[in-house]
């Protein structure tokens, strides 16, 4: 069964311009995986600066900007898709990330452990009925779930998830999570 | 009491009371936090009047490292006698967004970003 929180917008099929990483299943203790998640973020904000071109100063600055947020968002992004996946399913975790007009979007899908899925929905439910200011407060002095807080609060992000059965294996449940930063 | 780590740095230095954090801090959760929490802890502890958090060279924090830093503000908050100055840098516009929030936790709190 497909559940959405927030604004979901699909995937577009055209593509367009945008780039994918995949993180298959590994053994690799996460620890060093953790890694991957600041060396991604880092390429993919590099990626997006060339696109917008640092020509004077004002550019420069937005160019600044928009690295550093790119590379906030996806690494939170994949931290928690690293985080959540549900080691038993051996499913892989991917980024896709699209260059439109007047936004970068953020598709991080990973599965979950389906009896982890409501409580993680009732956090969900709370940051999209919540007022951000609040919840920021309160989440800063906590040890998890400020990363999506801080998305919105800081970064102005829009967040919405879609839950559903991973294509290649309908017993894996899988969220996708989708963080749109206007540019 | 220095961290000194291929990615990130943490140093204190005594005489002028500034713990300096280099680098980028994208580590997993408050258990590898734990270390440069004790630092922050620690300086804070000696109770100065003026406690200086440099962080002009600190390119990245994720949000774990944003809680660690909450943290550390609350602890300087129960002495009411030391102020901390928190020093920026806008080559880092992430700073911008996020360090003013801790002047929330501690309203007497100097941010200074240069």
């Amino acid at each position: 069964m497909t559940r959405i929180f927030g604004d979901f917008i699909e995937q577009k099929d055209d593509h367009g311009e945008h780039l994918q990483i995949g993180f298959s299943p590994t053994s690799i203790p996460i620890q060093q995986r953790w890694r991957n998640n600041g060396l991604s973020a880092d390429f993919l904000a590099d990626y997006v600066s060339t696109f917008f071109p640092g020509d004077d100063r004002a550019a420069a600055e937005r160019q600044a900007e928009l690295k550093s947020a790119v590379s906030y968002v996806a690494n939170e992004l994949l931290e928690n898709a690293m985080k959540f996946s549900y080691a038993p399913s051996q499913h892989a975790i991917s980024i896709a990330m699209y260059l439109e007009a007047d936004a970068v979007s953020f598709y991080v899908t990973n599965s979950i452990d389906p009896h982890a899925a409501a409580s993680f929905q009732q956090a969900i439910e709370r940051l999209l009925a919540e007022d951000i200011d609040s919840l920021y407060m309160e989440q800063l002095t906590h040890a998890d779930g400020l990363g999506y807080v801080t998305m919105l609060h800081d970064y102005g992000v829009s967040l919405a998830w879609k839950f559903a059965p991973s294509l290649q294996d309908p017993d894996v449940l899988t969220v996708t999570t989708m963080a749109r930063l206007s540019v | 009491m220095d961290i000194i780590h291929e990615d990130y740095q943490v140093r204190y230095d005594a005489a002028t009371a500034t713990v300096i954090c280099q680098g980028s801090f994208r580590l997993r959760g408050t258990e590898e936090y734990a270390p440069i929490l004790q630092v922050l802890t620690a300086a804070a502890d000696t109770k100065p009047a003026t406690l200086t958090l440099d962080l002009r060279t600190l390119q990245f924090l994720n949000s774990s490292g944003i809680n660690t830093l909450a943290k550390f503000v609350l602890h300087v908050r129960q002495y009411n006698a030391t102020q901390i100055v928190m020093k920026g840098s806008h080559h880092f516009p992430w700073q911008e967004k996020s360090l003013k929030n801790f002047q929330r936790l501690l309203p007497g709190l100097q941010l200074e970003i240069e």
